[in-house]
């Protein structure tokens, strides 16, 4: 059933890095563009494998890697406009980083130093989110919201604005994400619901969230749904750019499955030789989405041994800033929490606040 | 000042806060072309038409969208239809709207206001008389309040949509077609502060919601005997005014809770914890409860046996009494 050969599967770049005409969708950018992607993802592999390696020296108290979804993450990010929201999930590394938020914030709070760090507002890109498929509401909301201030369809497109959501092929089971399609369908909102397929939730494989292929859901809550190979960065992005413009331009909501294989565990706390086999691993590597793309770019002479060079560079001081970088983040102080859980801050709970504050002085003194 | 019902002071205010405010939506099932199943928003939708909006049926699909309106700056209120439908929003509110304040350290706000009709007394089938209110006065980042009166249902409800932090609003729904005074004038009470109901010396009793009638009732039937009871009405759940309380029990030595709610670990459990550390000094007898069992909402015909009513309080005052002769 899920495999990639189902007739709506949109590939424009093959596994071995060759260019394919696809009838309906066509990469919009140019080599240049192409290699800027190259290096989103490999920086973002590099932060990836740095994090991994952070939370099992004890620096972080968890991470929930990328490996094998950076064309997803890049492809979709590079097609968001300046007027569109994104809301992420709790893996979309690479989604965050193209939208702003730094690789430090990101660290933090799977250090457990913060909870999410950012400026969502002002970067227009949404706290992760930990209950599977909530996020995918609130982002329906928000594109309802878009609507009603009157930012689709208007005669300049400038003027027009869209959501895009992220989560994955466990989240389709959730009632939050099924409720989510019906009132999106319903208020026509301008939204791009893009599921990241990799095949599992935790150890579950999706055969067992569905037994159709994910993208033909979407047609039963009259939303338009599109497969696409989400190792391929030229057509995710070719296909989330048609979904976003047809939600700025007021033509509603699309469902866009990027088909696509989470090479890592889901965790640092899982352990993927439970529940797979090393063939099947071995078989996506081979649709690797970073190895294609250098593939190509090598062979148009794009980028040469100087380019990839500075890219390795470029890949190496990341790595050192952030092992450097995350063991010197403060911890904490609770006494600031008391504050951020309302606006007015209720009398009771400022007397717990002081009642925190004395105590721990006094626990200072002693010691 | 004018005299209605607290059904249509509230549809008054809201028909005021989305006057005053262009951001103010309301969402819900039924709630546009029908006014609500209680006609709370009855004409609202003609006056305001695409701010008043009909959902699909799917209440966590209902407070989830609401969240995103949130964060475009707009300020919703959703109705839920009844007390016992909330549990499908029940992870929207507890891990999405009371933290999202926390989670953005504090530069997001969830100016949202949930409408739950609650509690028992009108004869219905099941889920449809439920006092739901402890579990979200037990979740920080949430606010909850519940008015007894059509003033305070009049005033409250546009407090509450102006509240910048999410309120979820008990409406005492049997006490839907109450009558009472409404002075559109007034300068209203704070939101969060409790209100002497009638004042008294002998013992304190506390309510909220539906249960403040029942106390004021059993205070007039006391009064008959010679007992002079002050009632208080809490008006906010979380947070509570515990100054007014507890002024109150340290003047008459006797507090008795009162509630529709199951007893353990009601709103009663908390406020007689609190009393106790604050009054224990000038407690003549030990704080009691006069509450729903601890157990799942009994059918209609025999709800009567199950909520507290004026003789089940009457009951408890005279036991508070005689505890301090034993």
């Amino acid at each position: 059933m899920n495999s990639p050969t189902d007739p709506g599967f949109v590939q424009l770049l093959t596994p071995d890095g060759r260019r394919v005409a696809h009838p309906d969708f066509a990469y919009p950018g140019d080599d240049a563009s192409i290699a800027q992607h190259l290096r989103a993802m490999v920086l973002a592999r590099r932060l990836d494998s740095e994090a991994t390696a952070l939370q099992r020296k004890g620096q972080l108290a968890l991470w929930p890697p990328l490996l094998g979804q950076e064309a997803a993450q890049v492809g979709s990010v590079a097609a968001v406009g300046p007027r569109d929201e994104v809301i992420p999930s709790y893996r979309d590394h690479a989604v965050a980083i193209g939208m702003g938020v730094t690789p430090l914030e990101l660290l933090r709070t799977f250090r457990g130093t913060d909870m999410v760090p950012w400026d969502s507002r002002a970067l227009r890109c949404h706290l992760y989110s930990f209950v599977i498929g909530t996020q995918v509401l609130h982002a329906t909301g928000l594109a309802m919201g878009m609507r009603l201030d009157g930012m689709v369809g208007n005669p300049d497109p400038d003027a027009d604005g869209a959501a895009i959501v992220y989560f994955g092929d466990g989240a389709t089971s959730q009632g939050d994400v099924n409720e989510a399609f019906v009132f999106a369908a319903s208020y026509t909102a301008p939204l791009v619901f893009f599921c990241q397929n990799n095949q599992y939730a935790i150890s579950v494989p999706s055969e067992t969230q569905s037994r159709i292929p994910l993208y033909r859901r979407a047609s039963g809550f009259g939303i338009p749904g599109v497969r696409v190979d989400g190792n391929d960065v030229l057509a995710v992005q070719a296909v989330t750019a048609w979904a976003l413009d047809r939600a700025r331009r007021g033509q509603g909501p699309t469902f866009i499955e990027a088909f696509t294989y989470r090479m890592g565990a889901h965790t640092t706390s899982d352990d993927p030789t439970k529940y797979r086999e090393r063939a099947e691993e071995a078989s996506w590597r081979e649709r690797d989405p970073i190895g294609r793309v250098r593939a190509y770019l090598r062979s148009t002479g794009a980028i040469d041994d100087l380019w990839e060079g500075h890219l390795a560079n470029e890949a190496d001081a990341l790595a050192e800033e952030v092992r450097a970088e995350v063991p010197a983040l403060p911890d904490p102080d609770l006494a600031d929490w008391f504050t951020r859980a309302y606006v007015r801050t209720p009398a009771g709970l400022l007397r717990q606040q002081a009642e925190f504050v004395a105590y721990e002085a006094s626990v200072e003194e002693i010691a | 000042m004018t005299t209605m019902t607290l059904a249509k002071a509230l549809n008054a205010g809201l028909r005021r806060a989305l006057e005053a405010d262009p951001r103010v939506l309301l969402l819900g099932e039924d709630i546009g072309t029908l006014g609500g199943v209680f006609r709370i928003t009855e004409g609202l939708q003609a006056e305001h038409p695409g701010r008043v909006l009909d959902t699909p049926l799917a209440e966590s699909g209902i407070v989830g969208t609401a969240v995103g309106l949130c964060l475009r700056g707009y300020r919703p209120v959703v109705e839920i239809q009844f007390d016992g439908f909330v549990f499908p929003a029940f992870d929207q509110l507890v891990s999405q709207v009371a933290r999202l304040r926390s989670r953005s350290h504090g530069r997001l706000t969830v100016p949202l206001v949930v409408r739950i009709p609650y509690g028992g007394g009108i004869g219905a089938i099941e889920h449809h008389s439920e006092s739901p209110e402890a579990y979200f006065a037990h979740t920080p980042g949430l606010k909850v309040v519940s008015p007894a009166t059509p003033a305070d249902a009049y005033w409250m409800i546009q407090q509450a949509i102006a509240s910048d932090d999410p309120v979820i609003f008990f409406e005492p729904k049997r006490r839907y077609y109450e009558r009472g005074d409404v002075d559109p004038d007034a300068v209203p009470a704070p939101l969060h502060a409790a209100r002497v109901a009638r004042p008294g010396t002998d013992a304190t009793l506390l309510a909220y919601g539906p249960m403040v009638r029942t106390c004021l009732d059993a205070a007039e039937a006391a009064a008959a005997e010679g007992r002079d009871l002050e009632v208080i009405d809490l008006r906010s759940l979380a947070p509570l005014d515990e100054d007014v309380v507890v002024a109150s029990v340290e003047r008459t030595g006797r507090c008795i809770i009162v509630h529709e709610a199951p007893r353990t670990l009601g709103l009663g459990a908390e406020l007689a914890a609190r009393v106790q550390e604050r009054c224990f000094y000038s407690l003549e007898s030990p704080v009691l409860r006069v509450t729903g069992y601890d157990l799942p909402y009994p059918p209609a015909k025999a709800e009567h046996a199950y909520l507290p009513d004026v003789d089940r309080v009457l009951a408890a005052v005279d036991r508070s009494f005689a505890e301090e002769i034993r």
